[in-house]
């Protein structure tokens, strides 16, 4: 029972640990144990009480029950436990196992916050180990890949920049078939929204950005998007660990809705990115707060139902259910606007599953997790397990999911666990229903 | 025997106090300096509001999510701490010396429910280290340092009732239980029991976070 019996072959991972000497290990934990923590590291380490009440918290845990090598207090004494009491005496061997379980085993969800009682965050401990296999250079291959791309293209899927505003330029001509009057203004000075998106929207979910723009365009709202680079406001180095270049796409993105003198940006509908913008890449740079007012679309398109800017033909059929995203709820508390939106969209209303709100369970491809690609899939499918079976017990048709991974990892929970379901982002549920012009 | 007493509950019960007060006085400036040396983009985000809100909140049986969970805990623990911080203040023997010593004289509890308070102790780490052996996902994060704590919180409770009922040698028994107590005092700062000093703090940061930039219960 242990992390060292579940390894799983990944080249990024195997290619780091080549290049390892117990040396190196050494010093890069205590540089980054002495350099970059603190009080809080130290804090957690010592008054971590053992309890083992946070074991109920994990959705890992609760879908392998009776194995404590998924609990949240576990991951952590076999991760950063190990690296504190050993002083980082530990082998190459070692840090491949303490990778895999950071990189592939936690979500960084924080669930386990509401099982402390005395408020450790896990969370925290697990992207510090991530800290150091970035810095010792063992980081999951596809992971690492989305890194390499934002350091190389400031976006994470290799998007060119001629590329991008073509892709924009595409989905306007497309949607203006159906909204004569529909434009995507780009680099607009001065625009009260600067709508910004992850990079996987442009390279295989463009229909998103056709349906932001027709929701915008409806709704006759003062928006631009950037043509040059900072428009991707997604960020997989934070999850890394790549901690400098997080802090550099941060101010590209900011700096970028500065220098269009935007009143505030508008993120679409993805959890990850809001963390990075919303609560650690602002403060890497030195922000406290944002330089630019930051909105999910949650409560954006909060708004525009409050102020009566979006118009309903039809009501979408329902009952539904809601799926939180950590980073939107735990990481912002945008569960009551989530789910007065909802109620607005939807016929029959929500049913909950059994977790909800704060309390809700991961997707378990949060984190980073789901970009580590092919090799892990199976881990997270199976640590959904407790998401899935929630998931039956609404006995509902449709899921709502205001977040890109969640849909993804959801995707492969619904199908694994023959759910028969269907995820909808809200964008999808209000395009599908908004009051649209005669063709 | 009368020079063993006099020595333990003279010079040693200063040092033990000294250590205990001084000793969590020095690792809370200490870590405080730390923290505003390496923490600062978490210290900009203290609040007393949001601190006090997560404290409270986690200071209420079955109020948290996390207790809600784990009933059997919650029982255990609320009674646990409530019975190991308010027995040595007020049992009756213990204000007696306060008395005897300073001068200052306070309520106490009476002797039959002290007693009863000093069993749950006793039970309830008889329960914890059950949980450390029996249940899997305690035993596997259990270190060498948790049984520590664990031992030095018992003995004093464990020769206290022993020496009250007169169970074995009684003058042996009294100075093994104020050994014990002094122990667990200058224990605090430099164990596990150092939660005492630490959780507050690491429970008001993060009801903080959540009540100050996340808009969301951290309980």
């Amino acid at each position: 029972m242990g992390i060292q019996d579940r390894l799983i072959e990944d080249v990024g991972l195997r290619r780091g640990v080549e290049k390892l000497t117990p040396e190196k290990i050494e010093k890069t934990v205590n540089a980054v144990i002495q350099g970059e923590t603190g009080a809080r590291l130290k804090a957690y380490a010592e008054t971590c009480m053992r309890c083992g009440m946070c074991a109920e918290a994990c959705h890992f845990a609760l879908s392998h029950p009776g194995d404590p090598s998924y609990t949240p207090a576990g991951k952590v004494h076999a991760t950063m436990g190990v690296l504190l009491k050993t002083g980082g005496r530990v082998s190459p061997e070692d840090i491949y196992a303490m990778a895999q379980l950071a990189y592939t085993e936690c979500n960084l969800c924080r669930r386990c916050v509401h099982y402390c009682p005395i408020g450790i965050d896990t969370a925290y401990i697990m992207s510090m180990v991530r800290r150091i296999c970035h810095k010792l250079g063992v980081t999951p291959q596809y992971l690492q890949d989305t890194a390499h791309s934002h350091s190389a293209t400031v976006n994470q899927m290799w998007v060119k920049d001629d590329e991008w505003t073509d892709t924009l330029m595409w989905q306007e001509d497309e949607a203006r078939d159906e909204f004569p009057g529909l434009r995507i203004p780009l680099d607009k000075e001065g625009a009260d929204i600067y709508y910004s998106v992850i990079a996987p929207e442009p390279k295989f979910r463009t229909q998103l950005i056709y349906q932001a723009a027709a929701i915008f365009h409806m709704a006759g709202l003062d928006w631009t998007m950037p043509s040059e680079p900072g428009w991707d406001n997604s960020d997989m180095c934070m999850y890394s660990g790549d901690f400098e270049m997080m802090g550099r796409i941060k101010r590209a993105h900011f700096e970028s809705a500065q220098k269009l003198k935007v009143k505030r940006i508008v993120m679409g509908e993805c959890g990850h990115a809001f963390r990075s913008v919303y609560d650690n890449g602002n403060r890497w740079v030195g922000w406290k707060w944002h330089p630019v007012p930051v909105v999910h679309s949650i409560e954006f398109f909060w708004e525009l139902m409050r102020d009566g800017k979006i118009k309903l033909a039809k009501k979408y059929p329902g009952p539904v259910t809601v799926h939180d995203p950590c980073n939107v709820i735990r990481g912002r508390g945008l569960h009551e606007k989530l789910r007065e939106l909802v109620r607005f969209l939807v016929e029959d209303g929500i049913v909950e599953t059994a977790s909800n709100r704060e309390h809700n369970f991961c997707c378990a491809a949060g984190g980073g997790v789901i970009n580590t690609g092919p090799p892990f899939k199976n881990v997270r499918v199976a640590g959904s397990k407790c998401k899935a079976e929630e998931l039956k017990a609404t006995g509902v048709k449709t899921i709502i999911a205001p977040c890109h991974n969640c849909h993804g990892g959801l995707e492969d929970t619904v199908h694994s666990y023959k759910l028969g379901m269907e995820i909808k982002f809200l964008g999808d549920i209000i395009y599908e229903c908004m009051e649209r012009p005669e063709a | 025997m009368n020079a063993a007493y006099e020595f333990v509950t003279g010079p040693l019960a200063w040092a033990a106090w000294g250590i205990f007060l001084l000793g969590s006085a020095w690792r809370l400036v200490s870590m405080y300096q730390l923290a505003k040396k390496k923490d600062a983009s978490s210290i900009a985000f203290m609040d007393w509001g949001f601190s006090l809100r997560s404290i409270v909140n986690w200071l209420i049986p079955f109020n948290a999510l996390g207790w809600r969970k784990n009933p059997a805990m919650t029982v255990a623990t609320f009674a646990f701490h409530i019975c190991l911080i308010l027995t040595p203040i007020f049992l009756m023997a213990h204000v007696a010396l306060w008395e005897e010593f300073f001068g200052v004289s306070y309520v106490s509890l009476p002797d039959g429910v002290a007693d009863a308070m000093t069993l749950v102790v006793v039970a309830v780490c008889l329960f914890f280290a059950g949980r450390r052996f029996m249940q899997p996902e305690v035993r596997f994060i259990t270190t060498g340092q948790d049984w520590l704590a664990l031992v030095i919180v018992l003995a004093p409770f464990l020769t206290g009732f022993l020496a009250y009922h007169q169970v074995l040698d009684y003058e042996v028994m009294v100075i093994a239980h104020i050994v014990a107590g002094e122990i667990m005092l200058a224990a605090i700062p430099f164990t596990r029991l150092s939660h005492m000093v630490f959780s507050a703090f690491t429970r008001a940061y993060m009801g903080s976070e959540f009540g100050g930039v996340r808009h969301a219960r951290d309980w």
